[in-house]
């Protein structure tokens, strides 16, 4: 694994399914990488597509979304809205001129903690593959230069 | 309500070249409600344009106001202290809305951001579909509650023209014939023999082929 | 002032009356359309000639009726809905009538959609049943459609109009029809004839509404040159079906186009003993040369 610069990827993951598999993981002592941020939401359903476009807005370099498996879902179809939105998100990504691969959909039981682990490893690696996201944070793109 | 989608990333920022300061302008009634033009989509749009500014560099400054509906001069006005900091506003309501804003504040670019694309309603999650022309005339009450100026690809007032297949339209098997609803329709009502009668040519003068239209109502104008 | 009907008088006087249709070109030149005009002189009492069929441009309806004429073949100019207004098909009506023409064929009108120009914006701002009460009232009541007098001269057409038996749904059709023949239609051409069984009934449907008393009644006969055009038909003319039999009997012939000229043959017999039926209109698509064996051959009158 080439690691020449740091990373920055959020997972956002449901409590119900992902979320509990990325503690499973830890409680069975796998390791995966840490340039995953967690962040635990009751369903991925709730996920705003403005949120993920915010993150990448600021310059992370990838964002996934851990869902339940099909019927699962705490709320029925929460997963299938997200699942879609995410297929919608990675088609605007293109037209705006992102890799559309920095971002995915993964789904998930509880009971998957190697699986989280892997799949984390993957996403790590894919996301290595394509470089550090081309939105640099530090440009300002604030308006009339004046 | 009306149904509106929106245009294309790639022509939005087409039509931003040279901006600046500009202001989004989400409208919270019909284009909110079909998923084009409300403060979700505002804010998603405004994200997606930093991100493009940012990867190209370009000097973009993109504020998200939304207004209650931009059909209404009382509403847009909330707006002029806003407008003042902008030098473009990209409006996403319908053609009303962007026209609206335009009138109202005429040293700003307005640009749409939607195209609008007709009048009609919901018909399962994720599809909308027309019901009406707007042809200032209604002729519902004859045809089952079903509208053949809108719904019939040839606008026919006297029954279904010879393409008429199970129930399809000639011009597209995905689209119902609108006469062989109304028929049904009418025949369910016991109504069938009515549909003999002759519905003369339609008067289009009330129709958008005579320039602006307007109503007034004496009753609600202050003099 | 001018025009007059041939063909009205044939179906007035009793006789079964033949008609066919000619395509105009898809150009200027009227070579060709004034030999398919002397090839079905001798056969036929009068000849559609089709406006912009399937929404392709063609040279107009109008004008090719007068070349037609001019060659002796009586011609049944089409007017359709899709691409004039009520004030253009006023007025070309008005030219039609004073070039000769005579009969007058009222239709909706194929959708641009699947034409040559799918961009075009349709107008219909009459149906077929307007049209043909339009100019109804131009004939009987001397009256524009806006109620004004025509001072110079009204038309006097022989005022058809169309039927399609096979398109859905069912019941409707004969209610559509007698709407045409209350407008003023006096002579209705159909849709293709393949299945008989269909149209029979649906002239039981006529006879008990007493329409074919009101107005003659030609149903069309298409003969069918191969079995790609049978495929065709069946499955891209819309509302427009052929039965399976008949596929069969055009895939499993040797000489489909001799086999093509039979069916056409059967069905002509056929139709002409249902009561009501007042003559046929031939339809042979871009095969007009089989016309005048099929006249010969089903014993219908030659010269008339
Ligand atoms: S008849 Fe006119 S007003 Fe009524 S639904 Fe149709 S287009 Fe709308
Ligand atoms: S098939 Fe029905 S809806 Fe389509 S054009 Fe004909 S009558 Fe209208």
């Amino acid at each position: 694994m080439a690691k020449q610069y740091p990373l920055k990827i959020i997972a956002f993951t449901c409590y119900n399914c992902a979320y509990a598999a990325a503690d499973l993981a830890g409680s069975m002592r796998l390791s995966y990488h840490p340039a995953v941020s967690i962040v635990g939401i009751p369903c991925t359903g709730a996920v705003e597509p403005a949120v993920i476009l915010n993150a990448f807005e600021q310059g992370i370099d990838g964002v996934f979304v851990a869902g339940c498996l099909d019927g699962e879902c705490h709320y029925k179809t929460g997963n299938l809205h997200a699942r879609e939105r995410v297929r919608q998100l990675r088609g605007d990504l293109e037209r705006i001129g992102l890799e559309p691969e920095r971002l995915e959909m993964f789904q998930l039981s509880a009971a998957m903690g190697s699986r989280f682990a892997e799949l984390v490893n993957e996403f790590v690696e894919r996301i290595y593959t394509l470089g550090p996201s081309p939105v640099r944070p530090g440009l300002d793109c604030g308006g009339r230069k004046k | 309500m009306i149904v509106a989608e929106q245009k294309s990333f790639k022509e939005i920022v087409e039509y931003l070249r040279g901006k600046y300061d500009l202001l989004i302008v989400p409208c919270m009634s019909c284009t909110a409600v079909c998923f084009a033009g409300g403060v979700q989509q505002g804010e998603e749009l405004a994200s997606a344009l930093r991100i493009h500014c940012k990867m190209h560099g370009d000097g973009l400054n993109c504020t998200v106001r939304p207004v209650t509906r931009q059909c209404d001069p009382e509403f847009i006005e909330e707006l002029t202290g806003e407008v003042a900091q902008a030098d473009s506003i990209l409006s996403l309501a319908c053609g009303v809305g962007v026209q609206f804003l335009a009138e109202r504040y005429p040293d700003k670019a307005v640009i749409p951001a939607l195209n609008t694309s007709f009048a009609g309603g919901k018909t399962a999650p994720g599809i909308w579909e027309e019901r009406c022309s707007l042809c200032g005339n209604c002729v519902l009450h004859v045809t089952g509650g079903i509208c053949p100026i809108t719904r019939c690809a040839k606008g026919l007032l006297n029954g279904p023209c010879g393409g008429s297949e199970q129930g399809r339209c000639e011009i597209d098997p995905n689209l119902p014939c609108a006469w062989q609803l109304i028929i049904n329709r009418m025949n369910g009502l016991g109504r069938l023999e009515e549909l003999l009668a002759f519905q003369c040519p339609k008067d289009w003068s009330t129709g958008n082929a005579g320039g602006l239209r307007r109503l007034v109502r004496e009753d609600l104008r202050l003099k | 002032m001018s025009g007059g009907s041939r063909l009205r008088q044939v179906l007035e006087s009793g006789a079964f009356a033949v008609t066919c249709e000619i395509g105009p070109p898809k150009g200027a030149l009227v070579n060709t359309l004034r030999e398919k005009a002397r090839l079905v002189r001798d056969y036929v009492h009068a000849a559609n000639v089709t406006d912009c069929q399937t929404a392709v441009v063609h040279l107009s309806s109008i004008a090719a009726a007068v070349h037609l004429q001019s060659e002796g073949v009586e011609a049944v100019a089409q007017m359709t809905c899709r691409d004039r207004n009520r004030i253009a098909i006023q007025s070309d009506l008005l030219g039609a009538y004073s070039l000769g023409i005579g009969n007058l064929l009222c239709l909706t009108g194929d959708h641009q959609r699947f034409g040559n120009h799918p961009q075009a914006k349709n107008v219909f701002d009459l149906d077929s049943i307007q049209l043909v009460d339009m100019v109804r009232g131009m004939q009987d009541e001397g009256l524009f459609q806006c109620g004004e007098p025509i001072r110079a001269g009204a038309p006097q057409f022989f005022l058809g109009a169309v039927a399609n038996p096979f398109a859905d749904p069912f019941e409707f059709r004969v209610l559509r029809l007698e709407k045409k023949v209350n407008a003023g239609a006096r002579f209705i051409q159909t849709q293709s004839v393949f299945d008989l069984e269909r149209f029979r009934r649906f002239m039981e449907m006529v006879r008990a509404r007493g329409l074919h008393h009101r107005c003659y009644i030609l149903p069309g006969v298409s003969p069918v040159r191969s079995i790609r055009a049978v495929e065709y038909i069946r499955d891209r003319v819309p509302g427009l079906t052929i039965p399976d039999q008949i596929v069969e009997r055009m895939r499993a012939a040797t000489d489909p186009a001799r086999e093509g000229v039979e069916i056409a043959l059967e069905l002509i017999a056929g139709l002409r003993e249902i009561e009501g039926v007042a003559g046929v209109h031939i339809m042979a698509i871009a095969w007009e040369q089989v016309i005048p064996e099929l006249v010969q051959r089903a014993g219908l009158g030659s010269k008339l």
